[in-house]
């Protein structure tokens, strides 16, 4: 059976927190601060905001944007490395917000990838499940905010995505997903902080193994690079866009990027990023996502104009 | 062993990816200096591969490995055909 891409949306909190309110914090100047990351501004989050609560206003959107109610949907899969409680995770309050009853929920409680993996999941789970509703969502101030090593990285948001068996705009042609947990230190989050990251480490993984898994799933679907309309990646930095740009031999143009403007939403980015895409851009060739992150975790998904 | 030719090879190599000479002493780190950042270490990996023609595998893509000259050469002796 096949899936489809539907409709994306997104939620980004109202509060900017440009570079000039943190480059004190940090002892950097605002230049420093894009310098290293591309980074001009973030979203953070207002204290009473929740994770589950900005997943909610992502699906809403997604839902809106598709036209589909939330009655409809067979199963809804949560996203997050930033929820504030062990369990239950924020996949049964977003589940009871969007008045799911018994539809089963899912949480995936990893940071950067989370989203791609459960996109990943979706397409196989849509024979059995009807329409999976993906969400994103992430409050990565409240891990960061008192640490001025990432502070500048992250911010708040949350996307999601709707797959469906349905035929849509996009089907979704195949995905690869890997797992190597021997770097699970190098990227890291107790529960009580800081934030632990080795950031060359991480680097230095990302830009081989994002460009390899993007090759990956071309090559199982013979489609060249240059085939690509557009490359939909997780929004960690914009000179690691460059780079997997580079590694790619295409354009900078073909990768999106909205980090410059949101932050490293962790697990959300890479869903806000395609729901700004899609609302800009009407080209349905083929499209990549990929994401890499804590775990590490990586991979990417190919859809095509259906 | 530590092995001059390759060494001034990898200094060349560093001179060129960070734009600036490399440092005298082969043991400094070459991003604790600021020499490199973290987004220039993935360019001299693959610098390293093309000019010592072999594969460095992503399990050996470790800061520890790549971050002074001296490591550098110790990789290589360890790796090189």
């Amino acid at each position: 059976m096949s899936a489809y891409l539907h409709a994306f949306g997104a939620y980004l909190p109202e509060r900017v927190v440009a570079n000039a309110e943190l480059a004190e914090r940090v002892g950097k100047t605002s230049e420093w601060i894009e310098s290293v990351s591309g980074i001009q501004q973030r979203r953070w989050a207002e204290p009473e905001q929740t994770v589950a609560g900005m997943g909610v206003a992502a699906a809403e959107n997604c839902l809106r944007k598709a036209g589909v109610s939330s009655d409809k949907l067979g199963m809804l899969i949560v996203a997050s490395g930033s929820a504030a409680r062990g369990f239950p995770g924020p996949a049964a309050e977003v589940a009871d917000r969007l008045c799911l009853g018994s539809t089963p929920a899912l949480d995936l409680p990893m940071a950067s990838a989370g989203s791609l993996f459960g996109l990943a999941l979706a397409m196989r789970l849509v024979e059995t499940h009807g329409d999976v509703l993906v969400v994103a969502s992430e409050k990565m101030s409240a891990l960061v905010e008192s640490d001025p090593n990432t502070a500048i990285l992250f911010g708040d948001g949350a996307g999601a995505a709707l797959v469906s068996a349905r035929r849509g705009p996009w089907r979704m042609l195949d995905a690869v997903l890997h797992t190597d947990g021997q770097y699970r230190a190098d990227l890291a989050f107790d529960g009580t902080g800081p934030l632990r990251m080795n950031g060359l480490a991480v680097i230095m993984q990302a830009t081989r193994k994002i460009p390899a898994s993007i090759l990956e799933v071309l090559g199982l679907q013979n489609i060249s690079v240059q085939q690509v309309s557009a490359f939909l990646l997780h929004q960690a930095n914009l000179n690691l866009l460059a780079r997997v740009a580079k590694s790619l031999q295409v354009g900078p143009e073909k990768v999106f990027a909205n980090v410059q403007r949101y932050g490293n939403t962790s697990s959300a980015s890479m869903l806000i990023a395609a729901s700004e895409w899609s609302e800009t851009n009407s080209d349905r060739g083929p499209i990549v996502f990929s994401a890499f992150g804590a775990g590490f975790h990586w991979g990417a998904l190919v859809a095509a104009e259906a | 062993m530590p092995d001059s030719s390759r060494r001034q090879r990898l200094r060349q190599l560093v001179q060129e990816i960070a734009g600036k000479p490399a440092p005298e002493d082969d043991n400094e780190s070459l991003f604790e200096s600021g020499l490199l950042d973290s987004f220039a270490l993935p360019d001299l990996v693959s610098a390293i591969e093309k000019e010592f023609a072999m594969m460095v595998p992503d399990s050996d893509l470790s800061p520890r490995k790549f971050d002074s000259i001296a490591r550098m050469d110790a990789y290589l002796a360890e790796h090189s055909a």
